[in-house]
């Protein structure tokens, strides 16, 4: 956690100091409209996002990929599991301790984007709240993947599969996007339908969407944009596929030999 | 309440096509120091891992502390040291025991009593404060006994309790087991030091292939007793006369082996012969070690694990 911490510190640094130049040089250069000016900040701080987005992402895989696999390895869990408390407990105490962890995580480089494009670019942004709620949702899939994975594998072997759980989840995603680009509706179902399986991507996508106004929507002018905007539809299944995960690592937790 | 502490019937654990415990069929009175032997493979960490739920037997059936296996309640009462004990080294060793004493639903005042009370027990009070990091393989054993005494367990499960230990360490475990069996807790002990075994069970069990194969009470008197008798000469009517005493009578030279029943008899074999007008230059009683007793029970069929 402390290195998430410390890798989160040396990226805002770079960010706030990337940020510092360029509104050095936007004052230098003659006023453009403030349409332009509004897609620029804007696309500032979904790039400034996608990187803390990615961070959190990456700490909610790495948390707790050991926790379980590990302690069952090393015989740590034999002790805890056989003290009068529930299988169950173990599992949620976890998940649940992690979970508020990366919730914290996030807040601290998503509130740190937002705060460095508040004081150096002096840009607003209303819908970051809905936008965090999304993103903590994506993170909090694979909190969960690795979780469950967790109770079953290896520890290695579990950051690969909840790691191959988001590259699918990229891939769709880009499939879904170019799908609706290129207008093919077969790329986009396909897309889509990655996107059942793992949705990760999704959240960040809709989240990226609330955080445009109407018209970088409309122009889908950065590779930010969602050209394939995901429903609230997709937002529910997210929940529902949360707690099958979480009710499936505690199905396996449950019938696990230690 | 029943008056054992465990009793299992015909628990059976495969893992696949392998079978790791094949008849498990144990009963160990409350306040019993009970041994569990048998060569490496023969399923006794399995076993436990059956008795504490760890693990769901494949079939057959067992209580513990009146319970059926597993019954998450009962397990306040249960006291566990793995073999290989590990655990988070950033904490302390006083909070290693806190956390431990919560998760059997300690708290407060009476839980700081009783971590001050066994670090003390474990010479450990000038290292509690310390990571567990600092431990030593001996230090980290005795944490681990700490932690499986922390609630005052009615049933102590030990696996490999002196592994790692050195000599000091092992007599701290068999006073302790002492203390323990005088209080009234039973205790279950899993270990390979024979010599440990022998000196703390009252009693102990032999398992080979999953399966309990010979069973011997060390608290009371040996089951039989190897005796051998020098005289000055062997005449046939000493052969019969120590063959009616005895049993499995050799003879090797001037020696003759025999193997009897009680104590009693070796008196009774002195003034036979003595009163046949035999000279007799020695009469030496052996019982079993239970190193003898594992080799015996085993075969010749086990190899080294």
């Amino acid at each position: 956690m402390l290195a998430a911490v410390l890798c989160g510190l040396l990226f805002l640094l770079v960010y706030g100091i990337a940020l510092f130049f360029i509104q050095r040089n936007l004052d230098s250069e003659p006023i453009v409209n403030l349409a332009q000016r509004r897609i620029q900040d804007e696309f500032f701080l979904l790039a400034g996002l996608y990187v803390g987005n990615f961070l959190t992402i990456a700490l909610a895989v790495m948390l707790p990929v050991d926790t379980l696999s590990g302690e069952i390895s090393s015989g740590i869990m034999q002790t805890l599991a056989s003290k009068p408390i529930a299988r169950a407990a173990i599992v949620l105490g976890k998940w649940l301790t992690y979970w508020l962890m990366t919730a914290a995580y996030l807040v601290f480089m998503g509130g740190g984007i937002v705060l460095l494009m508040q004081v150096l670019m002096g840009f607003e942004q209303s819908h970051v709240g809905i936008a965090f709620a999304l993103m903590l949702l994506g993170a909090t899939v694979l909190l969960t993947v690795s979780t469950a994975g967790g109770t079953r594998l290896s520890t290695i072997t579990n950051g690969l599969v909840a790691f191959a759980f988001y590259g699918v989840a990229f891939i769709g995603g880009w499939i879904e996007q170019i799908g609706t680009l290129v207008r093919n509706p077969a790329a986009r179902y396909i897309g889509t339908a990655i996107s059942l399986v793992s949705p990760v991507d999704a959240m960040w996508r809709r989240a990226a969407y609330e955080l445009q106004p109407p018209l970088m929507r409309d122009l889908q002018v950065t590779p930010f944009s969602a050209a394939s905007v995901p429903s609230a539809a997709m937002i529910v299944w997210t929940l529902g596929f949360v707690v099958a995960a979480l009710g499936l690592a505690l199905y396996w937790f449950r019938r696990r030999a230690l | 309440m029943s008056s054992l502490a465990v009793e299992t019937e015909s628990l059976r654990k495969e893992f696949g096509p392998n079978v790791a415990v094949a008849d498990l069929s144990l009963s160990i009175e409350r306040g019993e120091v009970f041994g569990f032997l048998g060569p490496n493979g023969a399923g006794k960490t399995t076993s436990l891992k059956l008795l504490l739920g760890l693990i769901e037997p494949t079939s057959g059936r067992g209580t513990v502390l009146g319970a059926p296996i597993g019954d998450r309640a009962t397990r306040a009462g249960i006291g566990f040291l793995p073999e290989h004990f590990r655990f988070h080294d950033c904490l302390t060793g006083r909070e290693l025991l806190r956390l431990h004493g919560r998760l059997y639903g300690l708290r407060g005042a009476g839980l700081e009593r009783r971590i001050e009370d066994l670090m003390a027990r474990m010479s450990l009070v000038e290292a509690m404060d310390r990571p567990l990091r600092t431990y030593s393989k001996g230090m980290m054993q005795r944490a681990g006994l700490a932690q499986a005494l922390i609630a005052a367990p009615a049933l102590v499960l030990l696996d490999e309790p002196t592994s790692g230990l050195d000599p000091l360490g092992r007599v701290l475990v068999r006073e302790l087991i002492e203390e323990l069996r005088s209080g009234g807790t039973t205790v279950f002990l899993n270990s390979h030091l024979l010599s440990e075994v022998e000196a703390t069970c009252d009693r102990v069990v032999f398992v080979k292939r999953g399966r309990v194969v010979h069973e011997l009470s060390l608290g009371q008197a040996p089951e039989s007793i190897d005796v051998l008798v020098r005289v000055g000469a062997i005449e046939s009517t000493v052969v019969e006369g120590l063959g009616a005493i005895g049993e499995n009578l050799k003879i090797d030279g001037d020696r003759i082996e025999l193997t009897i029943g009680h104590r009693e008899t070796l008196p009774e074999i002195a003034r036979w012969l003595v009163g046949r007008g035999v000279a007799v230059y020695e009469i030496r009683s052996r019982s079993k070690t239970l190193e003898e007793w594992f080799l015996e029970v085993m075969g010749d069929d086990q190899t080294p694990g």
